[in-house]
């Protein structure tokens, strides 16, 4: 859903509406629309008002939970019925809810059209609770009375379009009795304005009457001149009224509540009531029916509601369950399994299964006759690029599931008849992270892929030591050897596996795949040190094919021979390549460093010094820092988010995924199963001996790395240590460090999901938990810039300007271009005690774990840039292992993959 | 002489620590706490320190003397069960606006004696609120969540008496102190609100809650953030916390606190936690050390002590904080 832009006030003060249960919730303008939950009205529900009434207040109770528990960030609680006695009820019903943390955590919406109900909630809810509502209906006097006893107990107001005349039916009224009211508001009560909620009065459209054709346009404009000129309040309404014309006809019903909240919310509308069972996915409605919606919502041509009327005939009887096609569960049995397969449905598995399983003489012919067909069907349209990694992994669930149905047999078959022989499968494929790394996507997209080629995947998981890769793939006499890895100590790790290997004279041939892993690594480094196979395997659709030709028996012989050769002729251009770069000493480098004017530069001192820990940071807040696009990237889906959605190729695919990633994330947002933490500080620092940076007057130092390529006339060698202050200016200068993880459940989640075969969502819950912890880190750095270090006063930039890196100011990572060298990380770690604040902690090739973990530095200065350290010379790694108190030979096998060849 | 809101920008105020502790210390008896006027009263008194106001008065007198004299800009008022709700325990209820009267009274003219000594340094005095016994939005009763022993309009009207007492007896502050229930501190400022507006007065409002325990939340569950939310519609002087915890405990919902609010914030914790014997030892420079955390990072404008603080503690404050600058925040009154 869009984004609403409140305008900020002109002194620059945030005025947002801030509301509480035992918990906050404050509306920025970056929330999403606030969703309040309608259930526990006794007007809106039947159930509730016989609960009520019957006074099963548990029952009711159970009622209200299920709205929490299903995404309401607000409850609305309604008593006015003729045969209750409201205001009883109202105090009661509050008393109970407010017995229940699990419900008293949001804010509670006192509905009532009666003051003395309204001013008896009041009187029992503790938090912020919102007034719904009052208007001048009764004239001013009144108006002000109520307004001025809500502010008095503390909670902010609807404000119905309602006045002595009658409710606002056109968009003229609704701007004069908003405006009217505000201004009363505002100046005589001294209202708070953030505390003001307009509702402009949502009516039914199509209803055949011509003036009830602009009730939804209307409502729309209003909404945005009430956004526009009313400054700092809110806009909400009750859905539902729109579509009261169609009762009965929910298919309609439901996109014309999508379609209108699409628009309302653009112009503004940033609260509502609205039955989340009642909504269409905006994008999900069929073209036809959203031209036609569209056309009566916005009142786009004079016989809209007609047209709607005949078009809702086609789509009326249809319920919501038959809109699944269901006519090929009639089609012949291979067929609906290689459908299953191909689709991804799990639904019906069992049942195919096990009407093959019946039709077939052994069990196993059914995972070799009937599964291998379909597979084979997927495999086919991945190879031709018809199906895309997502559907694949879901289809492998499918081949999973049914798999574990038929072990039971096989394992009976087996004891009646043991000589019977074993599914033969295409081969064995060990896969691996290696020692010291925690990062396993890839891999196990990979894994799954290439199990549904009938591979058999031995997984061990990350942080393998060597020795145990070794032993097991002598064990299992697997086929293939795949070695996975992010951070750059893992390269090594690859390396001493291919030197061991060859020591013990294996055969079978080597994959290497992973984030920092590249041809010419593996090329020169790797290739070099084992006599057989080392292919370089970067994405799982080319995986299918290697392994197949490694595997092939006829061409495998040749195959290999070919890759030998290829890798040679690599590693000779990328040598040649590599010598014809000059590079500078360490101490020309340093004289041609990055000058700042420190003279004409005066730091701003953080506002708060030292180490402060975030305990639990509130998911929800980090969603409009995700950045989506290496989310497919991690899918093998290519390109930039947002447009990717409507890609031509992959389009369909990747709005399926993101469906999916976001239903999950709802989920995990909704049952706080991931946890986020975070350790950050803020420092006195100064630059000393040109490349280090001393901490807090010495308690800790940084060394930072200088780029050593001989650069064209006027362009610096950098160092990280030029955009700190030099202790030599006497300037006082600061930087900063930080540590966030979102990692926190992840393994967990993972491994429940892999319990039930579902290899999809594991993952899935993986790569969205990578994205929050990078999300984290850029909301963490935007407060940090704002609000705790406040270098920036105010700095108002979109997401896409946030991914693109506009701010002031930067927070490389240990480990990445601008500093390679993750020792530093122990530095950090030491400093913030990130391990002893929120348990992230360090593997021995200082990976950070859970995974899901950013951590890095904060510089301020305006001219501080990312940039790629690039290669350097051994002269460096002499003066930095001297600086850094370690031997030659440690420092170079920590910057190893930066030293000039 | 200076108003409070513009020494708050200039310097770290300190208030004062403990009464009761101090109190403690004369070893009062039944006989003592009685004095002549309530020899005959039909029920023990003993442990009511408010009463004290009225037959002990040198010695509530010479508690606030101590404070100004170890260097507290405010002194709290012995009023903290002032209420008819919290005198009910010794069916005192009618004498609450005297009890508030009298303890005002004795704070003012000490302050008085010490501001006409040292004009540059003025001090103040801060009628204390307490939460009273009951609480408006938990049930006392396990078996019957639904149950209120209290209403809002019972402890908004015991409250409104408390209030106009203290006015009127010469406090320059209220304190809405020692907040586990939210419910009552709004019915509490409810009733100041009501006050101002018939007497159409200003009055600077000190509000300060009590994080329980270990879970950073109040008694009635709400957590820093929320309950900042709760108590932000009306204009106050400083926001805080105080009691159930020691000074370094309460760092980090002080910076809740510091980071949202617009108004100053104030922490009066106790000495540390209360040992095996249920006694506070943390000795003064062992809370003062803590205290400097708050003062380094810029956290408070306003701070003192609670349970277990003595002069001795304050002395050991006002000594740290002269050193540093107040955490500085944009005044909304």
């Amino acid at each position: 859903m869009n984004k609403i832009r409140e305008q900020h006030s002109t002194d620059g003060k945030e005025r947002l509406l801030k509301l509480s249960g035992l918990e906050p919730l404050i509306v920025t303008p970056e929330s999403n629309f606030i969703n309040v939950g309608e259930r526990t009205n006794v007007a809106g529900s039947k159930k509730f008002l016989r609960l009520i009434k019957e006074e099963k207040f548990e029952e009711a109770l159970e009622v209200a939970r299920h709205q929490v528990e299903g995404g309401a960030q607000i409850i609305d609680i309604n008593m006015d019925d003729g045969l209750i006695d409201g205001k009883e009820a109202m105090v009661r019903f509050l008393n109970l809810i407010v017995a229940e943390p699990d419900i008293a955590r949001v804010p509670i919406m006192i509905d009532s059209s009666k003051w003395d109900i309204i001013e008896a909630g009041l009187q029992v809810v503790q938090g912020k609770c919102v007034v719904n509502s009052i208007s001048l209906k009764e004239g001013e006097a009144a108006f002000i009375e109520q307004a001025k006893l809500i502010k008095r107990y503390g909670a902010a107001v609807i404000v119905m379009a309602f006045d002595e005349v009658g409710q606002a039916d056109n968009y003229e009224r609704r701007l004069e009795i908003s405006k009217r009211s505000y201004d009363i508001l505002v100046n005589q009560v001294n209202f708070a304005p953030e505390d003001i909620i307009f509702d402009l009065n949502i009516f039914p459209v199509a209803t055949g009457m011509d003036e009830h054709k602009r009730n939804a346009i209307d409502f729309i404009e209003a909404t945005r001149w009430v956004r526009q000129n009313l400054p700092h309040c809110s806009v909400s309404g009750g859905v539902s009224n729109v579509s009261f014309s169609f009762r009965g006809n929910n298919p309609v019903r439901e996109a014309m509540h999508s379609v209108f909240l699409y628009h309302a919310i653009k112009a503004g509308m940033n609260i509502g009531i609205v039955n989340p069972t009642m909504l269409e996915v905006y994008d999900d409605i069929p073209k036809d029916l959203l031209e036609r919606v569209e056309d009566v919502i916005l009142n786009r041509r004079e016989d809209a509601t007609e047209r709607l009327l005949d078009f809702a005939e086609t789509v009326v009887g249809k319920a919501k369950e038959n809109k699944v096609d269901l006519s090929w569960r009639e089609e012949s049995l291979q067929d609906r399994i290689t459908r299953a397969l191909v689709k991804g449905i799990d639904q019906y598995i069992e049942i195919d299964t096990e009407e093959a399983r019946q039709s077939v003489d052994k069990p196993i012919e059914v995972i070799e006759g009937h599964l291998m067909t379909g597979m084979n069907v997927v495999g086919d349209l991945f190879g031709s690029g018809k199906m895309f990694l997502p559907q694949v992994v879901k289809s492998a669930r499918v081949m999973k599931k049914a798999v574990a149905y038929l072990l039971p047999y096989i394992e009976e078959e087996k004891k009646k008849n043991p000589k019977s022989q074993d599914a033969k499968g295409a081969g064995k494929i060990l896969m691996a992270t290696v020692k010291g790394d925690v990062h396993d996507i890839g891999k196990n997209i990979v894994s799954v892929v290439l199990a549904c080629n009938n591979y058999e995947i031995v997984d061990l998981g990350v942080m393998v030591p060597p020795e145990k890769i070794i032993n097991v793939a002598k064990e299992e006499r697997v086929d293939i050897i795949g070695l996975s890895g992010l951070i750059t100590p893992s390269l090594d790790e690859m390396v001493f596996l291919a030197k061991e290997m060859e020591r013990q004279n294996f055969k079978v041939p080597l994959m290497i795949g992973g984030a920092t892993t590249s041809k010419a690594h593996t090329a020169v480094k790797i290739d070099t040190q084992y006599s057989n196979a080392v292919v370089h395997v970067n994405d799982a659709s080319r995986a299918v094919t290697v392994v197949g030709d490694l595997l092939k028996k006829e061409s495998a012989g040749s195959y290999v021979r070919e890759i030998k050769l290829d890798y040679e002729s690599f590693r000779n251009k990328f040598l040649k390549r590599s010598k014809q770069k000059e590079y500078l000493s360490i101490q020309a480098a340093r004289e041609n460093k990055f000058q700042i004017d420190w003279n004409n530069f005066k730091p701003t001192a953080p506002s708060t010094l030292g180490v402060q820990t975030i305990e639990e940071q509130d998911l929800q807040k980090l969603l409009p820092f995700i950045d989506w696009t290496p989310f497919f990237r991690s899918w093998d889906l290519h390109g930039k988010y947002p447009a990717i959605l409507k890609d031509e190729v992959v389009g369909k695919q990747a709005s399926e995924l993101f469906k999916d990633a976001q239903k999950m994330l709802s989920t995990v947002i909704k049952e706080k199963q991931l946890k986020a933490k975070a350790v950050f500080g803020l420092f006195s620092a100064n630059t000393i001996n040109e490349d280090d940076i001393e901490i807090d007057h010495g308690k800790f130092v940084f060394r930072s790395l200088r780029q050593q390529l001989k650069k064209k006339a006027g362009v610096p060698n950098f160092a990280l240590s030029d955009f700190i202050a030099p202790k030599t200016s006497e300037r006082q200068d600061y930087m900063g460090c930080f540590c966030v993880t979102t990692g926190f459940g992840t393994a967990e989640l993972a491994a429940a999901y892999e319990a039930e075969l579902d290899d999809y969502s594991s993952i899935m819950i993986k790569a969205l938990a990578d994205r929050l912890a990078e999300a984290f880190a850029e909301y963490l750095h935007k407060e940090v810039r704002t609000k705790h270090w406040a270098y920036v006063a105010d700095e108002n930039l979109s997401n896409d300007q946030l991914i693109d890196e506009v701010y002031k100011g930067i927070r490389p990572a240990p480990g990445y271009p601008a500093c390679p060298d993750h020792l530093e990380k122990k530095t950090i770690w030491e400093l913030l005690q990130v391990e002893e604040k929120i348990g992230v902690q360090l593997t021995e090739s200082l990976a950070m774990w859970p995974a899901a973990s950013v951590s890095g530095y904060y510089f301020a200065h305006p001219e501080a840039r990312y940039f790629g350290l690039g290669k350097i010379q051994l002269d460096q790694v002499s003066d930095f292992a001297k600086r850094k108190g370690i031997s030659e030979k440690e420092a170079a096998k920590w910057l190893a993959p930066n030293i000039v060849d | 002489m200076k108003k409070i809101q513009e020494i708050l920008e200039e310097r770290v105020l300190i208030l004062d620590g403990a009464m009761g502790t101090m109190l403690q210390r004369y070893k009062f008896t039944e006989a003592d706490f009685r004095g002549e006027r309530f020899k005959d009263w039909k029920h023990p008194l003993q442990g009511n320190n408010d009463l004290l106001s009225l037959t002990q008065p040198q010695a509530i007198a010479e508690v606030h003397r101590k404070y100004f004299e170890a260097g507290a800009d405010i002194v709290e008022t012995n009023t903290f069960s002032g209420t008819t709700i919290a005198m009910a325990d010794y069916h005192m209820q009618e004498l609450v606006y005297e009890l508030n009267y009298e303890s005002a009274r004795i704070a003012k003219e000490v302050a008085k004696e010490f501001t006409e000594k040292e004009p540059q340094k003025p001090r103040f005095i801060a009628g204390s609120i307490g939460p009273t016994n009951k609480t408006a939005s938990m049930s006392p009763d396990v078996n019957d969540p639904g149950f209120r022993a209290i209403s809002f309009d019972e402890l908004r009207l015991a409250y409104k008496e408390q209030v106009e007492a203290l006015l009127d007896g010469g406090c320059d502050l209220l304190l809405v102190e020692t907040i586990f229930d939210t419910l009552n501190a709004k019915a509490a400022l409810f009733a100041i609100e009501e006050v101002k507006e018939e007497r159409a007065i200003e009055v600077p409002i000190m509000v300060s809650g009590t994080i329980t325990d270990a879970s950073g939340r109040t008694l009635s569950g709400q957590t820093a953030e929320a309950f900042l939310i709760s108590i932000s519609h009306i204009p106050i002087l400083s926001v805080g916390f105080n009691c159930a915890l020691g000074a370094s405990q309460l760092v980090p919902h002080l910076e809740v606190l510091s980071a949202r609010t617009e108004a100053a914030v104030s922490a009066h914790p106790n000495a540390g936690l209360p040992n095996a014997f249920g006694e506070y030892d943390e000795t003064p420079e062992q809370m003062a050390s803590q205290i400097k955390e708050y003062l380094e990072k810029g956290l408070v404008n306003i701070v003192g002590g609670c349970c277990g603080t003595t002069p001795e503690h304050i002395r050991a404050i006002t000594d740290l904080a002269k050193q540093y600058d107040p955490r500085s925040f944009a005044l909304n009154s």
